[in-house]
């Protein structure tokens, strides 16, 4: 297996690879810019702050660039609103060649006036994409004089896509996000020990609405998810809570800290999915209220989730276990649940990397991995190609670009990414997933595949 | 007006030139696409063409960084070609700039002049593009790199040969198979370009490759220059970006200019441009063809004289679409397309339709709405509408993201024309059908007063 990295050929792509050995310090090389020519599977900063922010149901999306950027992240998420659907518009400047030729700020300030005058609304954000990065468009002092010109919030976000990845454009988002919840007007004087945040969820197939209901079932009160399902005022209400819980770490542990920096708000990490983390992070959460009554229901909640879907859980089991997984998805902490939540399903692990992991993320990688698995970051068609082979996978978990090639190489696939239609968060989401995993790795169609 | 906003393009109804440039280099054999930017233009251009053919689809981006948007991208081009050689061993290369390559000024053929100079790379063409997403649509960058292919292949004419040249719009693989079938029926020898038709609907294999077989090769590219004639399937791109006016300007390769072989008129127009270049009568089998073509319509012209169709999507689509449904009784309602296509006005001449090139989906809307259209015909973009208003939507075009198989379906020719058109016949069909019933029992039962009048 060593060997076989050793004779891949992209020299400057072996550090971001390891396979893991029991009891050897490994690192591995990640947070870089991709290489050229490598054919990442990445986006870039633009779309990072795109995620987070996005779903704010409310609010009005403004690209300020050239078309292609809104064209092709217009309405492409499953993030749900239960209010505004203002949200899925795209709005673009459509920057033509005489504006980067002269400047886009007046087609900018004038795009702003347009939208204020047909539909008011209370907030918008303004990402820049490369080329406004280049030709210098002053993105701060337009949105600032739309502020106060019409006294709404203009929020410029500054995602032009060369600078940096999309770790760069999370927190481009979570400090834009920040500076609309400092807002004194909302902030209220008592909290109430059982009111928290929900961080990093960004609503796809109403996730958000899946956990709410868990947590009404245990007594405590959700101000908002960030940004799943969220509406300018909820996140302006959102400096009330007594703690933050975040799930999807990558995106939103920024501003995380931020809040617990500027509004005392201390912070837990959690994870809703596979059974065992959501039941654990569900006791996390009542135990952070501190209230024993909680703490009691809790309990008995869970027992009770877990018996109702217990045999369904083991009949998929049954059939699965023992299938070999490759896995490749943009966050570490997606990672990390993946392979548990494959282990819940008898399931092995052999490959898995991600876009943007960090290092402590791959650290975890390594600890849950079995002797021999690949860890990627960043990779690109060529080495998932080649490892999905080697290592014998029956299942690839990625994202739209990677389903065809899974495909192309006869095996399995599961869409684990920001475009789902399905929950597969909580005790309803684990089911879905097994299910999902039934459907895919157990289909007919793979015998006329291996007999030709 | 053409939009609802000045300064906004509000849900877009087209897409950016690298976006035409990666399509049309699809379909070149043993190719192999860098972009020349940043990141994510590539990912997000990789991300709509595979949700639309379920096909593996590699481009590679040089991933400029804020360095080598101050300094230049000179390194990162040169790295990137040499990884894409060592990873893919491609025979040709199409580098395509994005809006930063071009923004800040990168001289994509100097930079890779000089690397041909220091490389040894007698195996491989490097075929450069420029491509700025701000500089136009992809129906533009399409054309616009078929050209620069071409250009780049026949900067010496090829010896005159017997070959007809056939440069085909942004259709599907079925489309391209059968566009070939036809032509085949002339026996004569051709060269079609792009050809998509294996590229993006391959065949399962046991061996996966990463480049996929097909596509047009460069042999047959070097003779466009010498063809007989060429046939564009186009009537509505600029001059300046037409590679069959490249070839007639240049090699004096007479040009012939149809509008994709989609609707009756538009299929003769094709089949009359093969017989008067290769002075042959039309095939019996294609005489026969027609004449099902004919009898079916006849069978559904009460039908379809009921629908009234929105038509949106790129210029030559609907260009094609709208003759379609004119010929058939559908009213054209609204005639839409993104891009600055201008000259469809003129061409089109429809006095009581809305016909508005250069928009977006936002003001589609708004006449949607105004107009009360019964079918949307076009990609999969309207599905916003289609949610909103409840209108029956029939896909055609690019991209189609929200049903399977957009490249295996068939348009083109009297057999594709037909099967399109019973597509939206029993679109129609269903939509009378459905609740019909109970329609006509409340307007003419419960209206007027239920069954009061038989209470003797
Ligand atoms: S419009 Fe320009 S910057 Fe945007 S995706 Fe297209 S090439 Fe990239
Ligand atoms: S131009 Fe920049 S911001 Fe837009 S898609 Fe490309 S990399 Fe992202």
């Amino acid at each position: 297996m060593k060997k076989s990295v050793e004779a891949y050929t992209l020299e400057d792509r072996k550090k971001h690879i390891v396979v893991k050995e029991k009891n050897k310090e490994q690192g591995i090389k990640c947070d870089q810019h991709s290489i050229s020519g490598a054919v990442s599977q990445r986006a870039c900063v633009y779309c990072g702050a795109r995620v987070v922010l996005n779903p704010i149901t409310d609010a009005v999306h403004i690209i300020h660039g050239p078309i292609g950027c809104s064209s092709y992240t217009w309405d492409i998420r499953g993030s749900l609103s239960s209010d505004s659907e203002m949200y899925r518009n795209s709005f673009s400047t459509d920057l033509q060649e005489r504006d980067i030729i002269f400047g886009g700020e007046k087609k900018l300030a004038g795009a702003i006036d347009e939208i204020v005058e047909s539909m008011s609304p209370q907030t918008i954000f303004v990402y820049s994409t490369c080329v406004v990065g280049v030709i210098g468009d002053d993105l701060d002092a337009v949105c600032k004089q739309a502020e106060k010109k019409y006294n709404i919030r203009v929020i410029p976000v500054k995602s032009s896509g060369f600078a940096g990845s999309k770790k760069d454009g999370y927190q481009a988002a979570c400090n834009a996000i920040i500076s609309l919840m400092d807002d004194k007007e909302y902030k209220i004087d008592i909290k109430d020990h059982r009111t928290l945040n929900y961080l990093g969820d960004f609503n796809l197939a109403g996730e958000v609405w899946i956990l709410n209901n868990y947590f009404k079932e245990i007594g405590v009160n959700m101000i908002t998810g960030v940004t799943g399902d969220s509406t300018i005022e909820k996140l302006k209400k959102a400096q009330n809570a007594s703690f933050n819980i975040v799930q999807c770490a990558g995106s939103s542990i920024y501003l995380a800290k931020m809040m617990e920096e500027r509004f005392k708000i201390p912070y837990e990490q959690v994870s809703f999915f596979g059974i065992q983390d959501t039941a654990n992070s569900l006791l996390n959460v009542a135990r952070l209220t501190g209230d024993k009554k909680i703490i009691r229901d809790t309990e008995v909640f869970i027992k009770q989730k877990k018996a109702d879907i217990a045999s369904i859980l083991q009949k998929y089991k049954e059939k699965c276990a023992g299938k070999k997984v490759a896995i490749y998805v943009g966050g570490g902490f997606k990672a990390i649940s993946l392979i548990k939540q494959f282990n819940e399903l008898g399931m092995t692990t052999v490959m898995v990397g991600t876009q943007t992991g960090r290092q402590e993320e791959y650290d975890t990688i390594k600890e849950l991995a079995e002797e021999g698995t690949v860890i990627l970051d960043d990779t690109n068609p060529t080495e998932l190609q080649k490892f999905i082979k080697e290592k014998g996978a029956d299942l690839l978990v990625g994202g739209v670009k990677e389903r065809p090639l899974a495909y192309k190489l006869g095996i399995a696939f599961i869409d684990h990414n920001h475009e789902r239609k399905l929950p597969l968060l909580g005790f309803e989401g684990a089911v879905n997933f097994a299910k999902e995993v039934d459907l895919t790795v157990n289909s007919p169609v793979w015998n006329l595949v291996r007999e030709g | 007006m053409n939009k609802n906003y000045v300064n906004l393009d509000v849900n877009p109804c087209k897409m950016c030139m690298p976006m035409g440039g990666s399509l049309a280099f699809k379909g070149i054999e043993n190719s192999m696409i860098l972009m020349h930017g940043s990141q994510g233009c590539s990912t997000y251009i990789r991300r709509h063409i595979a949700t639309h053919y379920n096909e593996p689809i590699d481009i590679a981006s040089t991933s400029l960084s804020e360095n080598g948007t101050i300094y230049g991208g000179a390194k990162n081009l040169k790295h990137g070609i040499m990884n894409v050689m060592e990873s893919y061993s491609p025979k040709v290369i199409g580098v395509l700039t994005t809006c930063l390559a071009e923004t800040i000024g990168e001289d994509i053929r100097g930079i890779i002049e000089e690397f041909k100079q220091k490389k040894d790379i007698s195996c491989l063409d490097i075929i450069p593009v420029s491509t700025p997403g701000y500089g136009a649509s992809h129906f533009e960058g399409y054309y616009h790199t078929i050209r620069n292919i071409i250009s780049f292949y026949n900067e010496k004419q090829a010896i005159p040969n017997e070959k007809i040249n056939i440069i085909v719009s942004n259709i599907t693989s079925a489309d391209i198979r059968e566009i070939k079938r036809i032509i085949e029926l002339f026996q004569v020898e051709y060269v079609l370009i792009p050809d998509t038709s294996e590229t993006l609907d391959a065949p399962y294999k046991e061996n996966f490759t990463k480049i996929p077989d097909g596509g047009t090769s460069i042999e047959d590219i070097k003779q466009m220059s010498g063809a007989k004639a060429t046939i564009e399937l186009s009537v509505l791109i600029d001059d300046i970006y037409s590679p069959g006016k490249y070839l007639e300007d240049l090699h004096q390769v007479p040009l012939y200019q149809c509008p994709i072989p989609i609707g009756m008129k538009n299929v003769d127009s094709f089949i009359k441009a093969l017989c008067t270049i290769t002075g042959r009568e039309i095939p019996v089998s294609l005489v026969e063809e027609r004449g099902r073509m004919l009898d079916a319509i006849v069978d559904s012209h009460k039908y379809n004289g009921e629908g009234r169709a929105a038509i949106y999507g790129d210029p030559e689509i609907v260009y094609a679409v709208t003759t379609l449904c004119n010929e058939n009784g559908i009213k054209p309602m609204i005639v839409a397309s993104g891009s600055k296509s201008y000259k469809i006005r003129d061409l089109l001449k429809l006095n009581e339709s809305v016909v508005i090139p250069d928009t977006d989906f936002e003001t589609i809307h708004k006449y949607v709405k105004e107009l009360k259209p019964n079918l949307l015909i076009g990609n999969s973009e309207g599905k916003f509408i289609k949610e909103k208003e409840g209108t029956d939507l029939v896909r055609i075009g690019f991209p189609i993201h929200d049903h399977i198989g957009a490249q295996r379906k068939l348009y083109v020719g009297y057999n594709g024309s037909l099967r399109f058109l019973d597509e939206i016949t029993n679109t129609l069909l269903d939509i009378k059908h459905h609740g019909y019933r109970e329609r006509l029992y409340n307007e003419f039962y419960v209206n007027k007063g239920g069954n009061k009048n038989a209470q003797l």
